[in-house]
């Protein structure tokens, strides 16, 4: 059973220097909120796996939580450049960061092998692309019934998956609706999930297109409205474009990335 | 009404969109140029973004592949693993959209490194994202980019999806089950496979524009298509349309 518990708890429960942590949410129900209770936390060394790092892994880049990004692309949707990703990539700063990158259905497939409890997932993709070359856990497989060569991808693990929902009841059981993503194969795949929602109702009721996670699966749930923003969750929040457009003069500049920082995340620990 | 080179391009872009056809479509000029021909001759334009969004009838021009307006306008909406397993690599979808930061002259696109090489890198872009498969199983393949000698090179840096590989039979060898890059869009003009070396070639240009000038601006010895056409203008109604969409776009938007 999920224990309800404050973010701050359910994180230091679940996260570990040197895991491998796995944020989910395709663009819409990203956990920031999380993301920042990380940071706060100070983690560090961890490998962070997400199919779109986004600004939420930027921050966490920029912070020096990651040691290794497993991803498959890496951009300010509609805007332009991750610079801090590109910063440590390019530069190192403020740590090294390792990476191995793949493509989006190669990403989905490892996170589906990893729930699914099998070592590796098939799909026609990467063929004549120069990704294998660089990147671990793709290969050649040979259909054993027609011969056919398919590409197969290893599954993915995490140590813990953390996901942002629009509801939980008291039980701990959770609902999210909207664009569902990989969150499901996410939290499936790895050994244990911290989910934050926007609120804790009495009683959920089914949603069309919703996906339910029982209570049993989950190792903590957090209530953290607006956990999301700047992403969003459909029927609470919209995605705040403006703040992704702002990102990008935030983030070009060191000085100006660490002081967004103390003065959004870590104030909060200080100020308080 | 006079119009700017990126207006020619992305309405030729839309112009090649035919009404309830199928298109998995990327953020940017792409998406741009998918809802112009959904606002204009292909209301029945069935749009696929990566998000898992088949079906979505955004009013306004989205910035990311998941705002809400595509959700909450769509047929359905399903998980990334089915929209990329079920939907996508089964060659159900008409036309992949895509962009690209550097394409090469057998319509092989980068979007990872540019320069130096891939541990250390000149210039790091996104990576790959759906494209890779995008490229390889849709029906087939249109490219929307500005064309310079810096982006339409001889060779990329690095090959994140697949056009025509190294030329004939490249496609067929790797079990690519789609046709690849039949149109690269740009604000030049339009360039397309040679049926048989697969190497592309300026078969359209734009009013007043002159194909040397398009041969200046390609990073190798562009070919001119014996049968070049000159692509009509857009039509009043088609940039009123355009400008309406681009003005709901959030502002500094990449586009």
């Amino acid at each position: 059973m999920a224990e309800i518990v404050s973010l701050a708890e359910a994180i230091a429960a679940n996260v570990h220097d040197g895991d491998t942590v796995a944020m989910e949410g395709f663009t819409h129900l990203i956990p920031h909120a999380a993301g920042h209770e990380v940071i706060r936390q100070r983690r560090r060394d961890l490998t962070l796996v997400r199919m779109t790092p986004d600004v939420i892994y930027d921050q966490l880049i920029g912070a020096g939580c990651a040691r290794k990004l497993i991803f498959s692309w890496a951009g300010n949707p509609g805007v332009g450049s991750l610079h801090r990703f590109r910063d440590a990539v390019e530069n190192g700063w403020p740590v090294p960061l390792e990476i191995e990158e793949h493509s989006h259905a190669g990403m989905a497939n490892r996170y589906l092998a990893g729930a699914s409890g099998v070592p590796f997932a098939i799909l026609r993709g990467y063929r004549g692309t120069d990704l294998p070359a660089h990147t671990a856990g793709v290969a050649d497989v040979v259909c054993p019934f027609t011969g056919e060569t398919l590409t197969a991808v290893a599954a993915i693990k995490p140590d813990v998956t953390v996901i942002h929902a629009q509801q939980a009841d008291r039980l701990g059981n959770v609902q999210y609706w909207g664009i569902t993503g990989v969150q499901k194969e996410a939290v499936l795949a790895a050994s244990r999930a911290v989910v934050t929602v926007e609120e804790v109702v009495e009683e959920l009721v089914p949603r069309p297109g919703g996906v339910v996670l029982p209570s049993w699966l989950l190792s903590h749930v957090a209530e953290v409205p607006g956990g999301a923003h700047p992403s969003y969750a459909q029927d609470y929040s919209v995605r705040d474009n403006d703040f992704y457009l702002a990102w990008d003069a935030i983030s070009r500049d060191r000085a100006t990335f660490t002081a967004w920082l103390e003065e959004h995340v870590q104030v909060l620990v200080r100020g308080k | 009404m006079t119009y700017t080179s990126d207006e020619m391009m992305t309405v030729t872009a839309a112009r090649v969109l035919r009404d309830g056809m199928t298109c998995f479509v990327g953020i940017g000029l792409p998406s741009e140029a998918a809802n112009l021909a959904r606002a204009t001759h292909a209301p029945n334009l069935v749009l696929i973004y990566e998000s898992g969004t088949i079906g979505a009838k955004p009013g306004t021009l989205p910035l990311s592949i998941g705002d809400g307006i595509l959700a909450q306008t769509a047929d359905s909406v399903v998980s990334v693993p089915e929209i990329f397993n079920y939907w996508l690599q089964p060659g159900r979808i008409d036309v992949g959209f895509l962009g690209a930061a550097q394409l090469d002259r057998f319509g092989n696109i980068n979007t990872t490194v540019i320069g130096g090489d891939y541990a250390d890198p000149k210039v790091r872009l996104p990576g790959a994202g759906g494209a890779p498969e995008i490229a390889a199983a849709c029906r087939e393949v249109i490219v929307v980019l500005r064309q310079s000698r810096r982006t339409f090179v001889d060779k990329v840096d690095f090959i994140t999806s697949v056009g025509f590989g190294d030329g004939p039979g490249s496609r067929e060898r790797l079990g690519l089950t789609g046709a690849g890059p039949q149109r690269i869009i740009t604000d030049l003009g339009v360039l397309q496979p040679d049926p048989a070396t697969c190497e592309l070639t300026l078969t359209g240009i734009y009013p007043g524009g002159l194909a040397g000038e398009v041969k200046e601006r390609t990073g190798w010895d562009l070919r001119i298509s014996a049968d070049l056409k000159e692509i009509a203008p857009p039509a009043d109604h088609e940039l009123e349309v355009l400008r309406g969409l681009v003005a709901t776009a959030p502002q500094g938007a990449t586009r």
